[in-house]
């Protein structure tokens, strides 16, 4: 067969994101329909930037989540065929089999894999791994940033200091002093897990009591529903096997493999919770700032006459008064997270070495750059693109959300 | 305002001796001494060889000893070996025992033995800093001018087409993590493939002797990724200044543009970038890390992914301290600078 020219090239990978086309614009015509009755969402159809943003994520998101599901994927991302090592884009496969996709469609890298389905796979790992990451971040950091503000003091004066502390650390040395597989074996992300984890429990515990306080026979069952559901996913986050740390001398038994829902090889544990651990302080300072403007409002004044408590003024007065910023700082955290994570696949740590994430995938094309381009670029640009689509993201949402 | 710089500098001690503490836990851990051991001897040892290498190095005490001899407040370990000879931490190779001195570490201006590079790391630790040194005045030298220039060109008429156009560049440089611009670069600058060899993919030759083809390509990496932050932050100052009244009024007056820019507006817009500047230290940091590693330049970033990756404890100390050291300092230059030139804020 011929390789494919460059013309046929980009009409075959437009067709292959067929499905991702389709999602987006059922998206963004329905979003467009009801926009004056979704809120911020709405109004960000109203900012071209903010829009612009959107579709370059969404289009990440879609890919990621068809990607999965082998809509979009040509190739193996893992299998290597013989004869494909670096060949070219458009590159027919040698010895295509029946039923097989017969091009490479951006080449093959160095270890005869194809560039183009590899990239797609790449795109679920980051769509899994950092908005997730992102939202335990904010977790952490809205639950200790809050009484950090509100009460001041001491408490405040320690977690501050501990914030900095973190703040103070090359994100890379503690990458690399972190994300080993000796650190791994030493079990200690897995305690890291436990801790970090226990804060969105906390975080609903008392957000939903502070609510529902005064109708303690609606409270109670909804505690009890949430919190069993949560406790549940808890344990199964962190308990691999039947066990919560599993070293080679001793063992913390989790609970058993029935009740496991599901298991996160150590690796991809590691490379979560060290996330988590380098974002959280950060929006511990943007929080704690929000509430210390907060709290002085007349609002406030208003619920603590009512005799509220501080939990509750926390959570219902001081926290949905933030949002806007915050929501902002997601946006724009998401993109430092992904870019995170590219970091550490650009040093080999963490994620296995033959994983499509685009960090690895560049750290091995860059090796041959001077010669083969094909492996190194699509990962870059599409770690470029979906960043780039968060930042306008965020600057449409703080454009539109300072409008009223 | 110099108890407040004496409490900041109370306050740096602390931190860090609480992160040297951390590295140091971390980087002690056992499996973390195995692959020392492993690394040092050979990788075929048996769990008995390990750990009597441990033993003989000292490795196997108990962490804050270890830490207190590291920084010269514990008389260091000595392991008699079965021939009688005494060996330790601060007996350097060619002294005796009894030469050598009975405490040695920080305090005594001892910092420790490199594994990997087999010398000092005082002196690894002081050439490389030097080399980076030269990376990051360049860095320096092309960032900051050309950030500030496009803050204040965008922030001078806000929402203009100019305007647009500089903040949609800086939101894109900011959205570009070195590895990714570093990897477009070399591909369209420095590839047999495009055919452009304009600059050099490398920029090992540059430790001897820079030139503009092989060190414009990482100056200009590093500095892409930090100038937009900077000048979205001069921007968004310059645009608060030129709203202001006494811009209006110097605008009725009939004062001419330019002159409102450049005479009026200009000192107080860049104040807040300073702040800004101080504080992207940290961040160069890593963007130091990324590019000496893409472009295979020897410097103070090299040094931290070699330590870090061979677990060579004493100079993965030494960076770690330097590296907390210059973001402690960086920290406390820009809050004492923003006073100065702020003269609305006083520090009691």
């Amino acid at each position: 067969m011929e390789p494919l020219t460059t013309f046929e090239i980009i009409t075959r990978i437009f067709y292959q994101f067929t499905s991702v086309w389709i999602a987006l614009i059922l998206l963004f015509a329905v979003s467009m329909a009801f926009k004056r009755r979704l809120g911020l969402y709405g109004k960000l159809y109203d900012s071209p930037i903010g829009m612009v943003g959107f579709g370059l994520v969404m289009f990440w998101v879609f890919t990621g989540i068809f990607g999965a599901m082998d809509l979009i994927v040509t190739q193996d991302a893992l299998a290597q065929v013989s004869g494909m090592k670096n060949k070219p884009p458009g590159t027919p496969v040698s010895g295509a089999e029946e039923g097989q996709y017969a091009w490479y469609l951006l080449g093959g890298d160095n270890l005869a894999r194809d560039v183009f389905s590899r990239m797609v796979k790449g795109a679920w790992i980051v769509v899994q791994i950092a908005p997730l990451a992102t939202v335990f971040a904010f977790m952490v950091g809205i639950t200790l940033g809050l009484p950090a503000g509100y009460y001041g003091g001491r408490l405040d004066t320690i977690l501050s200091f501990l914030s900095n502390l973190i703040l103070a650390f090359p994100v890379i040395l503690l990458f690399y002093l972190l994300v080993t597989p000796e650190i791994v074996a030493t079990g200690v992300p897995n305690y890291m897990a436990t801790v970090l984890f226990v804060f969105p429990i906390v975080f609903l515990a008392v957000l939903l009591n502070s609510r529902f306080y005064t109708q303690p026979r609606f409270r109670t069952p909804l505690l009890i529903g949430v919190l069993g559901v949560a406790i549940w996913l808890y344990l199964s986050l962190i308990s691999n096997d039947g066990a919560i740390v599993q070293t080679s001398s001793y063992w913390i038994p989790g609970i058993p493999n029935i009740l496991d829902l599901f298991d996160i090889p150590g690796g991809v544990l590691v490379v979560f919770v060290s996330v988590v651990f380098v974002n959280s302080p950060t929006v511990f300072r943007i929080v704690r700032g929000l509430t210390l403007d907060i709290k002085t409002r007349d609002y406030v004044a208003a619920a603590q006459t009512r005799g509220e408590g501080p939990w509750y003024i926390m959570l219902w007065e001081i926290l949905p008064n933030a949002r806007g910023p915050l929501i902002v700082d997601f946006c724009l955290r998401i993109g430092y997270t992904t870019i995170l994570l590219g970091t550490l696949g650009f040093f080999g740590l963490g994620l296995p070495p033959e994983s499509p994430d685009w960090g690895s995938t560049i750290n091995e094309g860059r090796k041959l750059l001077s010669v083969y381009l094909h492996p190194a670029l699509p990962p870059a640009l599409a770690l470029l693109t979906m960043v780039l689509g968060l930042n306008l993201l965020a600057d449409g949402l703080r454009e539109e959300s300072l409008k009223d | 305002m110099g108890l407040f710089i004496l409490k900041r500098v109370g306050v740096m001690l602390l931190t860090a001796l609480c992160l040297t503490y951390l590295v140091f836990f971390l980087t002690n851990l056992y499996p973390n001494l195995e692959k020392l051991a492993k690394t040092q001897g050979n990788f075929r040892m048996s769990d008995e060889q390990v750990s009597s290498f441990l033993e003989k190095g000292g490795y196997l005490q108990p962490v804050p000893v270890k830490y207190g001899e590291w920084l010269g407040i514990l008389p260091s370990y000595r392991h008699t070996n079965e021939d009688g000879s005494i060996q330790g931490r601060c007996i350097l190779p060619g002294q005796t025992a009894e030469d050598s001195p009975e405490f040695c570490g920080i305090l005594q201006g001892y910092w420790g033995y490199s594994t990997v590079f087999k010398d000092e790391v005082s002196s690894v630790v002081g050439t490389r800093l030097a080399l980076t040194g030269k990376l990051m005045f360049w860095v320096m030298l092309l960032m900051i001018p050309s950030a500030l220039l496009l803050g204040v060109l965008a922030g001078m008429k806000e929402g203009s087409k100019t305007d647009r156009t500089l903040s949609t560049f800086a939101i894109t440089t900011t959205a570009t993590p070195e590895y990714v611009s570093g990897v477009i670069f070399i591909a369209v600058f420095a590839s047999s493939a495009v055919g452009l060899k304009w600059f050099k993919g490398t920029a090992t030759s540059a430790m001897e002797h820079a030139t503009f083809e092989n060190f414009f390509l990482p100056v200009l990496t590093i500095s892409l990724y930090g100038m937009g932050y900077i000048a979205r932050m001069t921007r968004a100052s310059m645009t608060e200044v030129m709203t202001a009244q006494y811009i209006r009024t110097a605008r009725l007056k009939g004062v001419s543009f330019s002159n409102i820019v450049m005479k009026h507006a200009l000192r107080n817009a860049l104040i807040a970038p300073f702040t800004v500047i101080m504080l992207q230290f940290p961040w160069l940091l890593n963007g130091v890390v990324i590019v000496e590693t893409l472009f295979n330049y020897k410097g103070f970033g090299w040094v931290l992914v070699q330590a870090a990756s061979n677990n060579d404890i004493q100079l993965l100390l030494a960076v770690s301290v330097v590296s907390v050291i210059v973001v402690l300092v960086t920290q406390l230059i820009s809050d004492i600078g923003y006073v100065y030139l702020n003269p609305r804020i006083r520090i009691a």
